[in-house]
């Protein structure tokens, strides 16, 4: 058998089960010289067992880096992981992991890889997945999973891993064959990558891992029943064209998804081509320059009052791949209630979910937004009048809305250290193209607003299911998908640092130069914002007597600690800023900002876009 | 970065008098209503593995939808099963969950049947048996069969659309119904009509080779 392994790689464009009826005959004729050059083609180490199926499907993938967490079960893919290329990085909890594989999917644009054993260790990555899920980041998952035999029985570390993440993955896979495990590895990677992105998983048992095959992995391809839309039907377009051409006061809404699909470009463009204003969900931050004068920035609950103002007045709506979260909506019966609403996404379930979409149009962002920018020039050829002098008055109207309701905070003398300062000075000391991640609360939505983001994949956040802790693991994700001359900066509130902050163990081992700034206000600040908006005041569990000193705390981790004092002054600050960032290496700064600063612009929950408020007694 | 936030306060800005109602439909004031919810009766066609049904249940239940009956069976494609539903949403509502059943990577094909639709439901039921002639001639009038027939219990079958069915189940209580298992709607499109889009080029495949 053995002298019969090397014809048992097909080669890349030959169907596998063709050798088995020759293979004696081939053995005969080739195996000296298939064997000759076996280091030519992906497959140098033949497969022999599941899990190395397993890794040459994630090579073959291309994958570089992994994240995870050792374990009983998955120990026998992390054996063949000892003989692969592939770099892994040991995080401390599985949750980390799960982060760390959804930022670096989020900065790279390919799916992120986190391993995980089974039971706790699956079960840990579940908050992950969900977070990929609601923000259609492109992830896989891998997990062990006790003996098939054992499946069922309770046995120990079992759990139903597949059941548990049905609701919160794209797709998932039980591997119940040592010679297909790697087909469906090299699938779960393609359909967490294709059409609308999102989290896979492929549940292992460990006597699949074990098994023996020879069966080399099949590259990676979506099956047969998957098959997103790739452009528009024409008439479709033309109905939507005509349209945005003949409205008063048009916005383009930019998703997620123009992200995504690579089609920030392609928005640019056509904005600028016609002048239209352009807001953008909190996932599609970065898809059009916010220094643009066509920018107005994110809109939503914590979004600009002029993007509000925007979307609140606009007549015509050209939203591209955001699936209308409540979050960007406010009460969905006070949003954009005078707009026809053209929607662009390659999720048909997306089209009329939330809100009714007057003109749908199927497709990839990119191609959808060139086939209305087309289509939009047919329209303009028959209306030449309009060229140019169209929409001044709209964008006129933009600008004023833009001064009326500048993004801008209180700093009277005296007064203690403002979150939004320290935003501000880190956005000044750094490049363009720096990567910003977050945890989730006051923090998170300072650090959308003050920072102005030019670049695509530079703003990484917990979205929709705004997961505190996020902000620590995720920098470190994204460190390893970023340009090495690119700075990874982490805004982190106090409550959120604390849920994760083991991940620091990980950022020293692996040496990651990651400045972590904490806005420490001792207190879970969103929520006690609410309690005294909504709740009268009523600071039940948000409020933390005793935090930790994060200085002491990074220092005992062994990375470099720093601390801002409220009463610090601007010079002060902006010293300790550049010296943390100056720092080759893992670094915290504990920033102690004033704790009574709220977040403003609001658009109370279920409230009117267009109501905004800028302070708390306009509640 | 000394002002604050400035700008009219909420009341003191102009706001659009439009409204959508609460499935995002822009809405005339003078004739703000919610849609009304109706019947229909939607059908895929799945791939025949483990796990798709309770992907389909995972989904309808945490959705929300408003699901009256799930059935499901093998199709003469090893390969394949139908799953119909019988759901009670407005329009918007069952677009819904078109469109999330859709995206099931193991869900091939799926359309809602027209009113037109050949729709069955099978209950089986057991009554008293103190009265065996007049059971029977209930059994009779629906077309019904009798299962089994003791000194105390008599269990019947009825098949026939959700209406009769209901009938059916009336016409019985006369007798005190002991138990009762009804299976739901499964349902076909009527004449040459295939039922979900995929049908005719999957049936095509089968029968070419």
């Amino acid at each position: 058998m053995s002298e019969q392994q090397p014809t048992h790689r097909p080669d890349a464009d030959e169907p596998a089960t063709a050798e088995a009826t020759t293979a004696e005959e081939m053995a005969a004729d080739d195996a000296s010289a298939e064997a000759a050059s076996p280091e030519d083609d992906a497959g140098a180490r033949p497969v022999t067992t599941g899990s190395e199926s397993v890794v040459r499907a994630l090579e073959t993938a291309g994958v570089e880096h992994l994240f995870g967490v050792q374990g009983g079960a998955i120990m026998p893919v992390y054996d063949a992981l000892y003989d692969s290329d592939l770099s892994h990085v040991t995080m401390a909890h599985e949750q980390g992991a799960a982060h760390a594989a959804d930022a670096y999917g989020i900065v790279s644009g390919d799916p992120g890889v986190c391993l995980a054993t089974s039971g706790p260790g699956a079960t840990n990555l579940v908050t992950g997945l969900a977070d990929a899920s609601l923000d259609s980041d492109p992830m896989i998952a891998l997990t062990g999973q006790v003996p098939t035999a054992m499946v069922g029985s309770d046995a120990f570390q079992e759990a139903d891993t597949t059941g548990i993440t049905s609701p919160v993955t794209k797709e998932n896979y039980f591997a119940s064959d040592a010679d297909t495990v790697g087909d469906a590895v090299g699938e779960a990677f393609a359909l967490a990558d294709e059409g609308r992105q999102g989290p896979t998983l492929v549940d292992l048992p460990k006597d699949v891992t074990n098994g023996a095959t020879e069966q080399e992995p099949a590259a990676g391809s979506t099956p047969e029943t998957y098959d997103p839309p790739e452009r528009a039907e024409r008439e479709a377009v033309t109905a939507a064209a005509d349209a945005i051409a003949s409205a008063e006061r048009p916005v383009i809404l930019a998703g997620g998804g123009v992200i995504k699909a690579e089609a920030c470009d392609e928005l640019r463009q056509f904005a600028t081509e016609y002048g239209i204003p352009v807001v953008t969900t909190m996932p599609a931050v970065g898809a059009f320059p916010e220094d643009h004068d066509l920018a107005m920035e994110m809109a939503g609950m914590h979004g600009t009052g002029y993007a509000n103002m925007a979307i609140t007045h606009c007549d015509a709506m050209f939203a591209v791949g955001t699936r209308f979260d409540d979050r960007l909506t406010g009460g969905v019966e006070t949003f954009a209630p005078e707009a026809e609403i053209v929607h662009a996404d390659i999720d048909p379930a997306e089209i009329s979910k939330n809100v009714h979409a007057d003109y749908p149009l199927l497709g990839d962002a990119g191609t959808v937004i060139d086939q209305v920018h087309d289509a939009l020039a047919e329209e303009r050829a028959a209306d030449m009048s309009a060229t140019g002098e169209r929409w001044t008055a709209w964008r006129e109207q933009c600008r004023d809305w833009k001064d009326e309701y500048p993004m801008d905070y209180a700093t009277p003398a005296d007064e203690p250290l403002k979150p939004q300062f320290v935003v501000e000075a880190v956005d000044a000391a750094t490049a363009d193209d720096t990567i910003v991640t977050t945890g989730v609360g006051q923090h998170q939505m300072w650090a959308v607003q003050y920072w102005t983001y030019t670049q695509p994949r530079t703003w990484v956040s917990s979205h929709g299911l705004g997961t505190m802790g996020y902000g620590l693991p995720s920098a470190i994700g994204a460190r390893f998908a970023a340009d090495d001359d690119q700075s990874v900066v982490c805004f982190d509130g106090d409550g959120s640092f604390l849920m994760t902050l083991q991940e620091l163990a990980v950022a020293v081992r692996e040496n990651l130069d990651i400045t972590v700034f904490v806005l420490n206000n001792e207190a879970v600040g969103m929520v006690r914002q609410w309690q005294d908006g909504f709740f009268e005041g009523r600071r039940m569990a948000s409020e933390y007597p005793w935090i930790p000193d994060f200085e002491t705390l990074a220092e005992a981790f062994g990375a470099r600690g720093y601390t801002i004092n409220a009463t610090d002054d601007e010079s002060e600050v902006e010293d300790v800023v550049s010296e943390a960032l100056g720092y080759d290496g893992p670094s915290v700064v504990d920033a102690h900002i004033d704790p009574t600063e709220n977040v403003y612009p609001m658009v109370p929950s279920g409230g009117a876009n267009g109501e905004f408020v800028l302070a708390e007694d306009q509640l | 970065m000394t002002e604050g936030l400035q700008g009219p306060a909420p009341d003191e800005r102009p706001q659009p008098s439009g409204r959508r109602n609460a499935q995002g439909i822009r809405i005339d004031p003078e004739v703000a209503a919610e849609p009304e919810s109706r019947r229909t009766v939607l059908s895929a066609l799945v791939e025949n593995e483990p796990g798709v049904l309770a992907k389909i249940s995972g989904l309808v239940s945490r959705r929300q939808f408003n699901i009256e009956s799930l059935t499901v069976g093998t199709t003469t494609n090893p390969e394949t099963s139908r799953v119909t539903l019988v759901i009670e949403e407005p329009e918007p509502g069952v677009r819904q969950v078109e469109k999330q059943l859709d995206k099931v990577i193991n869900v091939i094909s799926v359309r809602e049947l027209g009113d037109d639709a050949v729709r069955r439901e099978l209950v089986v039921l057991k009554v008293h048996g103190e009265e065996p002639d007049k059971v029977n001639a209930v059994t009779e009038m629906y077309d019904g069969t009798t299962l089994d027939a003791g000194p105390r219990t008599i269990t019947v079958q009825i098949t026939g659309d959700e209406q009769k069915i209901d009938d059916a189940i009336d016409a019985f209580r006369q007798f005190g119904i002991r138990e009762l298992a009804r299976t739901g709607q499964t349902a076909l499109a009527r004449g040459e009509e295939w039922t979900t889009h995929a049908e005719e080029e999957r049936y095509e495949r089968v029968h070419d080779t």
